[in-house]
Formats: C-alpha cells, structure tokens, sequence
C-alpha cells in the first residue's frame, strides 16, 4: 500500500543531503573535538562550521549557539539554566502559557515542587492566541524568566513573540521561546525579534533526532544543568555529538535556504486540507488561528470520534496522522492544548492533526481529503451496527 | 471468509504464536493489544496481560512477525464489565468467573466490534485453545482444543454464529504442549519461553485484598451454620468465602466441613459434611447457545461447572434466555460460575449459575 505521510509537525525525514554529511563524519571523522593534534582539529572544525550554519540562519553569533540533544533538553537548559543563573538576585518567578509543550510545562512544575520556582501559567483565546498584555500583567520584579513559544506544535497557532519580547525586555526579564516547530519554517532573525534563548530541534526540519540547539543571547546567563568536561563554554558538557551537529547544521542551512518557496507551496496545501476538511466532514471545526498559523499544519476537532480509532483506521488506509502531538499519543484523555482553547471534553477527545512537509504533493492531500469523510463516518456509526 | 485479521495479542507466547503463524498463512494480520488497566497503575499487577509491560511484549512480538500492531485502550470496559462485577459477585456471595466476563465484554463484544465497525476488519484471531469449525451445514461448532489438557473453550460458551463467523482460534488445533514450544522455536518467538499467566489476570496477590478494598461491607464478621440452623462459628465476611471450600470458615469441629451456600442478606454462611451435599438443580441465567438456538427446550448433555471440570450427566430446561440444569448426581456449584454444556467436544451452549434451586438426597 502506498503510504502518505502528513504528520510532519512529529518529525521529518531527513533529508538525503544531511544523510550524506553525516555518514561521512561518521566514515571519515573519528576525532574528539576536544583533542589537540589533526584528528580533533578536524572534528572541532566540523562542529564549528555546524555552529557557523546555525548561527546564520537566525541571525546569532556563532558563540551564542550551545548544542543539546534535542528540543526537550534545549528548554529544560533554558528554564532550569536561566532560573538556576538568577537564584542568587532572588529571581524565582517564571511566566509560561497554557499551551507550552510539555518540555516547558512540565519543567516548570518540576522547578515549581522541587526549586521554589513560582510558575504563572498564561491562558490563550479561543484561537490558542497568547495577549501580550496579559504576559505584562504576569511580570514583576521577582520574574526571573519568561517562556512563551513561537508556534504551538498541535494546533500551529503563531504567537505574538514579536510584541512579547519587548514586554520582557523593558522589565528586564530575559524571554524564551520554543521555536521547534518555526525556525525551519518561518523567518526567525534575533536581530529582529527580542528574545534571548531559543530552543531549535534538528529533526522538525530534516536533520536528525536526538541533535538541537538553544540560542543564548550573548549577556543572557543561563547555568549548566550537567557537570562535566566543560564543552560548549561549560553551559552543556559532554562530549560533542559531531555527527549529529554536522547533520543539525546542514539541514538548517537547507530550511533557511528553502523556508520562503516551501513555506509558501505547504501553506497552499495546508489550506486545501482546511477547506476540504471543513467541507467534507460534518461537524468537524478547526482548531487555532486561521492564518496566523504554521504554514503545513491543520488541526481539527472532529464530534463524535475519538482520536486514537480515527489514527488507527487512518493508518491502515495508509495515512500517517496524529491525535495532539506525537508526545501524547497513546493516552485517551484529550489534548491540554484543545482544553486551553474552551472545547469541551468530548468534543477535544476528537482532535486529528495533519501536517504536510517538503514531500507532501496535491495528490497526498486530494487522497487524504477522499479517504477521511468515510473513514469519519464509518467511526461514528460503529456504535450502532451490528456486526 | 478472507480479508484483514485482527490478532488480540497479551504479549504471551500462544497469542504471538496466533498472529505468527496466520502471517506464515499468508493472512493480512494486525496485532492490538488491549490496555486493561489504567496507565501507570501496572506496578503491582505483573501477571496481567493488560499493563504496559505486557504490551511492550506484545509490541515486540509484533514486529517479530512483522505485522502493523497498535495498543489499545479498553481500561473503561474492563474496569466496569470484569472489575466492577468480579467485586460485585464476591461481595453478594457468589464466585465470579472474569474470563467469561472478559471474553464476553471485552474481547469478542467490544474489541470485535471496533476490529470490524472500525477498522474494517472482517475476522478477529486470539490466542485461545479451543477450535472453531465450519460444519456441512454452514453453521459455526466450537469445540475443545485437541489439546485437551490446555483446552480454554468453558471460557468461551458464550459465542454464538454472529461472533464465531468472525473469529478464529488456530492454536486450538496444535497438537499439545509440545508442538507449542516447537513452533514457538521454530518462529524465534521473543516471548516463547515467558511464563503462563495463572490465576486473575488482574489481581496481584490474594483477591480478597481487592474485594476487601472496594467492597468493606462484605467483610463484616457473620454466624457460620450447619443446615439445621446450629451456630458453629464465625466467619469473616461473605467476601472470603467461596461456596464448595473448605478451609477458612473458621469452625473447628474435627468434621471436614464445605461451604455448602452463603446468605448475604443475613450475612450467613452454611456449612455441612460432602454427605450433606444434595443440591441438584439449579437456576441458571444469561443462558447463550453457539447454535443460537437450544437443540431442544428440554434436553440431555453433559455440563462443566468450572473451568477443567468433569463433565456431569445433566438434564436441561430452556426458558428463554434462563434454565434449569437438573445434574444426575448431586454436585456443589458455586452461584456466579458459568455452567457449560457439551456434546462430546462440542460447546453447545452455557449460562451463569443464579442459584441453588433445590436438591434430591443422594442415591448412592
């Protein structure tokens, strides 16, 4: 069966370029980049030439790049790193929105019962919009971070980060965003945009898993979590993973390369599946804002089903969808971030995320459009046949 | 019938070796495996086929076969149709059997309806020993495993033409125990050489804990009796008790005493000597047969009265879906077990024992 994948706000596949790089780092380079003599010059050459592609791409000195092992480890360094730097000027506070993903909000709620952290929590609109003004409400002089994403990875709502920055910067309180999900989509400058940590995760835009970053604004302090050999300027120590930095710098030079053509073709898509799916399927409704949104995702409450039988039965038509985001799947209890939008329950446990990607043709998304109405309907009436 | 085949797959050896060798049959198989308690709660249940442990097993069996495999939850049903009513059987005096419950509820109602209403399935394997056949007629027979020492098809008397039209049992066929592990061998099966599941599936240590937990009411302390009303004792609650015991019932007479019935209105249990065990006849309901239909509304069969019990001579009278089974000899059944009716190796039919409704003294 020919298989069409649409759940690229999970993860994508890397891109064969990137595949290539890395195969020969692994091949070719066995250095330890903290060695003196040619077979670790070699690797720290590799690694800085990595940090050279990031940095362009966002508009950041490469100094102002520390590699991780992902987005989850890149936001617990910005949250826990930046709290932990601020302790001693008795800076406890953290502001964060409802709909962080959970590598923010559950963080927060660790740092919450075990470091004395005092977490405010943001509600969003009905769109999964964050008011900057209630951003600035949240802030006081004990406000020691303040973490807001860039675009939410279940319903693709963009926030105003553009308006929130200066907020944060005007009191004074270094600002963090999750741009896991934009920053291979969307221009992301930080000469632009006054924000001071933010966490990228190669494989959301063809690189590899297990390989991010987190931008630290030069000036911003940010603690290290981990104690060791002291690599990337102590704040992240451990020995450098080269392949997968090499694979995380190649395929942000591609997205920056691509994200202004690609953005605007996904988005084309994206906005067939919209309309499609609104047309097509009784009593569906889009979750998030309808423009202000990622340019390849759609998001959907669906009445009457629920997401885990509509992504089982979606794949064995050969589509590869989600229920929320790939880090809830398996649990039937509705996503937190429908919840945070004001969808009751019953209605929020039918939610069906699809996300196109650079492979992503009018023809996946045509067969996607004529396969889901029957599958929806089937799902609805299981209750009453006989079988 | 062909088309997709669904596998319910516990992580253990004889429902991976299902979806096995459907797969070497050239079936287009799908694995699920059914979470059946909440997320999370598995610490203390490590023999139930429904924790995350389980389905880790039954994930990598999956992708041994090498067939698609989704875990799913079905934790609400199984906590309402088996939990809810193994407690609510304990609790009013009578001895739950959760395997019919769970086959009835659970696996061939609610799982068989999503692999078909659902996804689209058309047949629903498991990894039971029992047989199901086709006849000259075109009509489904369940039958006991040809192995008769691993033969589960008590637990299964509820399937009647619309479930069996569906469903298929392959390792019922094999041969015994040893045809078993030789081909779970010969597959490389992960799990070929992990232990049975024994006991409730669900219970981790002694029943009574749960029982006790969910239902304090039936462990209120109780005169212990023998038939002619005589005060012998105390017992602990109707919770502990299982009609046809004998230890625990908290009489220290130097007879062999059984639990002969349990009277939760009154909070007794009475108690006699095997010579005391006359009953005979008892009520049954939520009578099924796998024809649809009883052979006759009056018949004689042969009936087991718990899972790898001696089949008895039995006679039974059919009112719609409740019955009177008359045994031939005086037996002790415990209200709550399913009573089973068999020609020779065929399932014909079963109920759940209601009551005890009366007894003939013993002719021998």
């Amino acid at each position: 069966m020919k298989r069409v994948y649409l759940d690229h706000a999970a993860t994508t596949p890397v891109d064969p370029e990137v595949a290539e790089a890395m195969a020969r780092v692994l091949r070719e380079s066995h250095g330890n980049p903290s060695s003196i003599y040619a077979e670790g010059r070699a690797a720290r050459a590799l690694v800085d030439q990595a940090r050279v592609e990031v940095a362009a791409a966002i508009g950041a000195e490469p100094a102002e790049i520390v590699f991780t092992s992902g987005g989850t480890e890149a936001d617990n360094l910005a949250l826990r790193g930046a709290l932990k730097a601020r302790r001693g000027d008795e800076k406890n506070g953290l502001v964060v929105s409802a709909i962080e993903h959970h590598a923010v909000l559950d963080t927060a709620h660790d740092l919450e019962r075990h470091a004395h952290v005092r977490v405010s929590v943001v509600g969003v609109d009905g769109e999964g919009r964050v008011d900057p003004a209630d951003v600035a409400r949240e802030i006081d002089e004990r406000t020691g971070l303040v973490s807001i994403m860039h675009a939410n990875n279940e319903i693709g709502t963009i926030e105003p980060i553009g308006e929130i920055g200066p907020i944060c910067r005007e009191r004074g309180v270094p600002f963090h965003t999750d741009a896991v999900q934009t920053v291979g989509a969307l221009d992301f400058d930080v000469r632009r945009i006054a924000v001071d940590l933010v966490s990228i995760n190669a494989h959301k835009f063809y690189g590899p898993k297990g390989v991010g970053a987190l931008y630290v604004r030069r000036g911003t302090p940010v603690a290290t979590m981990q104690t060791g050999g002291g690599q990337e300027k102590g704040r992240r120590t451990g020995t450098e993973n080269v392949a997968g930095i090499v694979g995380l710098g190649a395929a942000m030079r591609l997205a920056a390369a691509r994200r202004g053509t690609e953005s605007a073709r996904q988005a084309k898509l994206r906005d067939r599946i919209i309309d499609g799916v609104l047309g097509g399927v009784p009593d569906a409704v889009l979750n998030g804002h309808r423009t202000e949104r990622l340019p390849n995702n759609a998001n959907f409450c669906i009445a009457g089903v629920e997401g885990e039988s509509l992504i089982v039965a979606l794949d064995l038509e050969g589509f590869a969808v989600s229920s929320g985001s790939a880090c809830t799947s398996g649990e039937t209890e509705p996503s937190y971030v429908i919840l945070a939008l004001g969808r009751d329950r019953e209605l929020a446990k039918g939610s069906l995320r699809v996300t196109v990607g650079r492979a992503t043709t009018e023809a996946d998304v045509e067969a996607f459009l004529a396969t889901l109405p029957g599958v929806v309907e089937r799902l609805r009436s299981a209750a009453t046949v006989t079988v | 019938m062909s088309g997709r085949i669904f596998v319910a797959m516990s992580g253990g050896v004889d429902s991976s070796l299902t979806a096995a060798l459907l797969k070497e049959r050239g079936e287009d198989v799908v694995g699920v495996w059914m979470r059946l308690v909440p997320k999370g709660t598995d610490a203390n249940a490590p023999r139930c086929c429904g924790t995350d442990e389980a389905g880790e097993d039954a994930r990598r069996a999956a992708a041994h076969v090498g067939i698609p495999f989704y875990a799913l939850d079905y934790a609400d049903v199984f906590g309402r149709q088996v939990v809810d009513r193994f407690v609510d059987a304990y609790a009013s005096g009578e001895t739950p059997n959760p395997c019919v419950s769970c086959n009835a509820h659970v696996k061939f109602e609610a799982l068989l309806r999503d692999v078909v209403a659902k996804f689209g399935g058309a047949r629903l394997a498991t990894g039971h020993y029992a047989r199901v056949t086709t006849g000259a007629d075109g009509r489904r027979h369940l039958r006991r495993a040809r192995d008769s020492a691993k033969d589960q098809s008590y637990a299964l008397y509820m399937l009647g033409q619309r479930e069996l039209r569906r469903i298929e049992l392959p390792i019922g066929e094999l041969r015994d125990k040893a045809e078993t592990r030789e081909l779970a061998t010969r597959f490389g099966l992960p799990n070929a050489a992990k232990a049975e599941s024994m006991d409730i599936c669900f219970v981790p240590g002694d029943y009574r804990d749960l029982v006790r937990d969910r239902a304090p009411n039936a462990f209120v302390p109780g005169p212990v009796e023998r038939l002619d009303g005589a005060a012998v004792g105390v017992h602990a609650g109707v919770g502990a008790l299982t009609v046809g015991q004998r230890s625990g019932v908290g009489v220290a007479t130097g007879e062999r005493l059984y639990v002969l019935r349990l009277e939760p209105e009154r909070n007794a249990a009475v108690v006699g000597t095997r010579e005391e065990i006359v009953m005979t006849t008892y009520a049954l309901g939520e009578v099924r047969f796998v024809a649809d239909a009883p052979p006759a509304t009056e018949f004689a069969t042969t009936v087991v009265l718990r899972y790898r019990g001696t089949p008895l001579a039995a006679r039974v009278v059919v009112h719609g879906d409740e019955a009177i089974l008359t045994l031939d000899r005086p037996a002790l059944v415990a209200p709550g077990q399913a009573a089973v009716f068999y020609e020779g190796d065929d399932v014909i039919g079963g109920g759940t024992v209601r009551r005890i409704a009366g007894g003939t003294a013993p002719r021998d």
